[in-house]
C-alpha cells in the first residue's frame, strides 16, 4: 500500500460518510447509521463473509465451489444439533465438521473422479437440502419444539460482550461509560454517524463474530505468506507447473476443499447458533450464492470479500431494521450518482457520464414518487445489488487461471 | 474398404452406447446400495423400503402417476440440456418457469379464442415469457461477461420476489373475498384436455413432442451443429465463423422458452390458474439432475424423468410405512452423483482402450511402408 493509495482510500471513506450523513440529516432517517442497524448488518455480514472465504479457498486451489450453499446447510443442521445436545461451542465445531463433510464429497467427486465441478456443486446443494430434511424427520420430529423443518430450540447461547469505555463494557465489575452511544445520541453531522457505526461494531458482539472476522487476516497470511499457501495458489493458477516442481496438487486440492467446506459449515453454524437459536429449513436463504458473488466482486481477495460482504450485510440490515429507510437510500444512490458523474466528466468517460446521469434521474424520481417499497420487492435487493455490482465492476477481475479445469496428475496438457 | 470402415464405425458407436447404458445401470444399482447403507445406518430397513417402492410401483395406477410426474421434468431437463449442449449452465430454469407460469396464466384469462388456438396462445405466451426472463442472463453474459451460473441464480431470487409482487398487486383474483390465492381461472377453451381423466394430462404428449423437437433441432440441424460445436470447442467454433455471442443468446433464449412450459401441466392441465401455493416449485433444480442422468440425450431424458417420476410417486407410500419420504430425494441426488462419476471414469477408460486399439491397428497395417 502506497501513501497516495492510503490517502485515496481515506478520502473515499470520508466522502461516503459525508454523503450518508447528509442524507440522514435531510431525511431524518436516523436508522441509516444507527447502532441497531449496523449491529444487525454486522450479524448479517458474518455468514456471507465466511461463505465468500469458503469460495476463496476452493477457487484458489483450483476448484469451483457452487456447493457452498449445501455445505452451509450441513453446517446449520449439524451445528444446531451439536448446540442442542452439548452447547454452543461444540455446536460450532459440529457445524465446521458438517461443512467439511460436504467439502470432502465435493473433493472426492471433482478431484478424485474429475467430474464437472459445477455439476458436483449443484448435486451437493440438492443432497444437502433433502438429506438434512431426512435427518430432521428421524431426529427432530416428536421432540419438544422440533419438527420436520426445524430443530428444538437450544438452551444456551454464545456469550456476547461490549467493548469497555467505547460502548459500555464491564471492566472487572465496573460499568464503563458508553462513549460511542453518547456520541450517537448527539446526532451531529458525521460524528453522530461515526458513533452509531462504531457502537454497532463494538456493542453486544458475539465471539463467533470475532472468529469470523479473524478468519480474514489469517487466510490472507496463510495464502500469501506461507509455503503451504503459495503451493495451494499455484495449484489453482497452474497445476501442471506446480506438479512439475513436485507439488502434490491432488492433496492440496483436498486440503483446500476441506478448509472451504469447514468455513462454509461455520457460516451455516453462525446462522443456526448465533443469529438464531435453532435450525430451520431454508435458513441459509441463498447466502452461499451471495458469498460466491461476493468473492467474484472482491476479485478473489480476502479484503475485497470483506468489503463485498459488508455491502450486502448493510443492504440487508437496512432492509430488516429500517424498511422506512429504503426510500432514503434512493437519495443515497442519487448522491453517489452525482459523485460518479463528476468523476466521469473529469475522466472524460462518455458512457459512464450517461450511466451516472440515468442512475441519478431514476433514483431522484424514485425518491420523489415512491412512498413505500413493497416488502416483496425489497427482498430481492441484495440480489439486484449483486447483479449491478457484477455488471459494473466486472472489467478488472482476475480469477485463478485454472479454477474449474479438472486436473489429472501425470497427464500431458 | 469404405464399407468395412462404415461397419466398423457402426460397431464402435454401438459399443459406445452399450458402454454408456451398462455403466448407467451399474451406477444406479451402486447408488441404491449406498442409499441402502444410509438407510441401515439411520436405523431403517432398506429391503423393506425398496420392497415397498417396487410393490407399489408396479400397479397401473402408479405408472400413470409416474408419467404425470415425469411431464414437467422432461420440459425442465430439456431446457437445462439445451444450455449444457453449449457449455452453458442454466440454473435459472426455476425462475424462468415460475415467471412464465404467472404471465401465461394471467394472459390466458384476457382472451377469448376457440379452444385449440386458446391453448396454443397460452403456450406461446409461456414460452415467450420464459425466454424473456432467460434473455436477461444472456444479455448480461454477452455485454458484461457475467458468468451465467451466478446471474441465473440471482435472477431466480429476483424472479421469486418480482412474481410475488406482481401477483399480489395486480394479478390476484380477489372476487372470492381474498380467500382465493390464485389468478382468475382460465376459461374451459384454454384448458388442455386430459388423456386419462384426472390421471394424465395432454401436456405429456407435448413433452414428448418437445423432446423430439429438441432432438431434431440440436442433433440434426445446422443450427444444432453450430450450438454443439461452440460448446465442445469455442475457439475452433469461432475460427470456423460461428458467432459466439449470437449462439449464447440463441441457446439461452431457446432454453428459457422450453423452461416456460414446465409449469403448464399445472396451469392449463390441472389448476387452470397460477397460485403461489398451487403452482409446483423446485422443478428447475430437478430438471438439472434429470438432464445429467439422461446425459442430455432426448431418450435418456425421457427415461430419467420417468425414473424420477416413479421414485417421486412412491414417497407417499413410504411415509405411510414410517420411512421418511425425503429419502426419495436423497436417493435421486445420490443416483445422479454416482452416475456422473461412473460415466466420467468409464468414458475415460473407454477412450483409453479405443486409443490402444487404434495404435494396435496402425501397427498391424504398417502405415510407414
Amino acid at each position: 500500500m502506497t501513501q497516495s493509495k492510503n490517502l485515496r482510500l481515506l478520502i473515499l471513506i470520508f466522502g461516503a460518510l459525508a454523503i450518508i450523513s447528509s442524507v440522514r440529516l435531510w431525511t431524518a432517517q436516523d436508522a441509516l447509521t444507527s447502532s441497531g442497524t449496523i449491529g444487525t448488518a454486522l450479524r448479517l455480514t458474518v455468514p456471507i463473509l465466511l461463505a465468500g472465504m469458503a469460495g476463496l479457498w476452493a477457487e484458489r486451489c483450483g476448484v469451483l465451489n457452487i456447493g457452498i450453499e449445501g455445505m452451509m446447510i450441513f453446517g446449520t443442521w449439524a451445528g444446531a444439533w451439536g448446540a442442542w445436545q452439548f452447547g454452543p461451542w461444540v455446536g460450532l465445531l459440529f457445524a465446521i465438521l458438517g461443512g467439511m463433510f460436504g467439502g470432502l464429497v465435493h473433493a472426492v467427486a471433482t478431484v478424485r473422479f474429475n467430474i464437472d465441478q459445477v455439476i458436483s456443486g449443484v448435486v451437493i446443494n440438492l443432497f444437502a437440502f433433502f438429506g438434512v430434511r431426512y435427518l430432521s424427520e428421524l431426529v427432530y420430529v416428536g421432540k419438544k419444539g422440533g419438527g420436520i423443518s426445524q430443530s428444538p430450540p437450544q438452551k444456551w447461547a454464545l456469550p456476547r460482550f461490549n467493548l469497555p469505555i467505547l460502548s459500555g463494557g464491564d471492566i472487572a465489575g465496573w460499568k464503563s461509560p458508553d462513549f460511542l452511544g453518547w456520541l450517537e445520541l448527539q446526532r451531529w453531522f458525521i460524528l453522530g454517524d461515526l458513533g452509531g457505526i462504531g457502537r454497532g461494531l463494538t456493542h453486544s458482539i458475539s465471539w463467533a463474530t470475532v472468529i469470523a472476522v479473524v478468519v480474514v487476516p489469517v487466510s490472507t497470511w496463510v495464502l500469501w505468506r506461507t509455503r503451504f499457501g503459495l503451493r495451494l495458489r499455484s495449484s489453482g493458477e497452474s497445476p501442471v507447473a506446480a506438479e512439475s516442481l513436485g507439488v502434490n496438487v491432488i492433496r492440496l486440492r483436498y486440503y483446500g476443499l476441506l478448509i472451504s467446506g469447514g468455513l462454509a459449515g461455520l457460516a451455516g453454524g453462525t446462522l443456526s447458533i448465533v443469529a438464531s437459536s435453532y435450525y430451520r429449513q431454508g435458513q441459509t436463504a441463498g447466502r452461499g450464492f451471495i458469498g460466491l458473488a461476493t468473492m467474484i466482486f472482491g476479485n478473489w481477495r480476502p479484503s475485497g470479500i470483506m468489503t463485498g460482504a459488508m455491502l450486502f450485510g448493510y443492504a440487508e440490515g437496512v432492509k430488516l431494521v429500517a424498511s422506512d429507510s429504503i426510500t432514503a437510500s434512493f437519495l443515497f444512490i442519487a448522491a453517489i450518482s452525482v459523485m460518479f458523474f463528476i468523476y466521469a466528466i473529469i475522466r472524460r468517460k462518455r458512457m459512464q457520464v450517461l450511466i451516472a446521469l440515468v442512475a441519478f434521474c431514476l433514483s431522484a424520481i424514485a425518491y420523489r414518487t415512491v412512498d413505500t417499497v413493497p416488502e416483496s420487492l425489497t427482498q430481492s435487493l441484495p440480489y439486484v445489488v449483486t447483479l449491478i455490482v457484477l455488471a459494473t465492476a466486472n472489467q478488472r477481475l482476475r480469477p485463478p487461471a485454472m479454477a474449474g479445469v479438472p486436473f489429472r496428475p501425470g497427464e500431458p496438457h | 474398404m469404405t464399407q468395412q470402415l462404415a461397419s466398423q464405425r457402426n460397431f464402435d458407436s454401438m459399443r459406445k452406447s452399450l458402454n454408456t447404458l451398462g455403466s448407467s445401470v451399474g451406477a444406479i444399482i451402486l447408488a441404491l446400495v449406498i442409499c441402502g447403507v444410509l438407510l441401515l445406518v439411520t436405523g431403517k430397513d432398506p429391503f423393506a423400503a425398496y420392497g415397498k417402492i417396487l410393490e407399489t410401483g408396479l400397479t397401473g395406477e402408479k405408472l400413470l402417476e409416474m408419467l404425470k410426474r415425469a411431464t414437467p421434468l422432461i420440459f425442465s431437463a430439456i431446457a437445462v440440456a439445451i444450455g449444457f449442449k453449449m457449455n452453458l449452465f442454466n440454473i435459472g430454469v426455476e425462475g424462468q418457469y415460475l415467471f412464465a407460469a404467472l404471465i401465461a396464466a394471467e394472459a390466458g384469462t384476457h382472451v377469448s379464442l376457440p379452444a385449440p388456438v386458446h391453448v396454443l396462445f397460452i403456450l406461446v405466451v409461456a414460452m415467450v415469457s420464459g425466454a424473456a426472463w432467460a434473455s436477461i442472463a444472456a444479455i448480461l453474459k454477452i455485454t458484461r461477461g457475467i458468468n451465467e451460473v451466478i446471474s441465473t441464480i440471482m435472477l431466480n431470487y429476483i424472479a421469486l420476489s418480482f412474481i410475488q409482487w406482481i401477483f399480489e398487486t395486480f394479478f390476484r383474483d380477489d372476487s372470492d373475498g381474498g380467500l382465493n390465492v390464485k389468478t382468475t381461472e382460465i376459461a374451459p377453451s384454454g384448458r388442455m384436455p386430459d388423456l386419462v381423466d384426472d390421471r394424465l394430462n395432454g401436456m405429456f404428449i407435448v413433452a414428448l413432442f418437445a423432446a423430439f423437437l429438441y432432438w431434431v433441432v440440436v442433433f440434426r440441424s445446422r443450427f444444432g451443429f453450430q450450438l454443439r460445436a461452440s460448446g465442445l470447442n469455442p475457439i475452433a467454433a469461432r475460427t470456423a465463423g460461428i458467432p459466439a455471442k449470437q449462439m449464447i443468446l440463441f441457446a439461452l433464449v431457446l432454453s428459457g422458452a422450453v423452461a416456460g412450459l414446465v409449469a403448464m401441466p399445472s396451469v392449463i392441465g390441472d389448476v387452470y390458474a397460477y397460485g403461489p401455493s398451487s403452482t409446483p416449485t423446485q422443478f428447475g433444480f430437478a430438471g438439472i439432475t434429470v438432464a445429467l442422468l439422461g446425459r442430455n440425450h432426448p431418450l435418456g431424458i425421457i427415461v430419467a424423468a420417468m425414473l424420477f417420476g416413479f421414485l417421486d410417486s412412491t414417497s407417499a407410500v413410504l411415509q405411510l410405512s414410517e420411512i421418511p419420504s425425503s429419502i426419495v430425494k436423497v436417493i435421486q441426488a445420490i443416483i445422479v452423483l454416482v452416475v456422473v462419476i461412473v460415466n466420467e471414469s468409464s468414458s475415460r477408460r473407454y477412450n483409453r482402450k479405443t486409443a490402444e486399439r487404434a495404435a494396435m491397428a496402425l501397427k498391424s497395417l504398417d502405415v510407414t511402408q
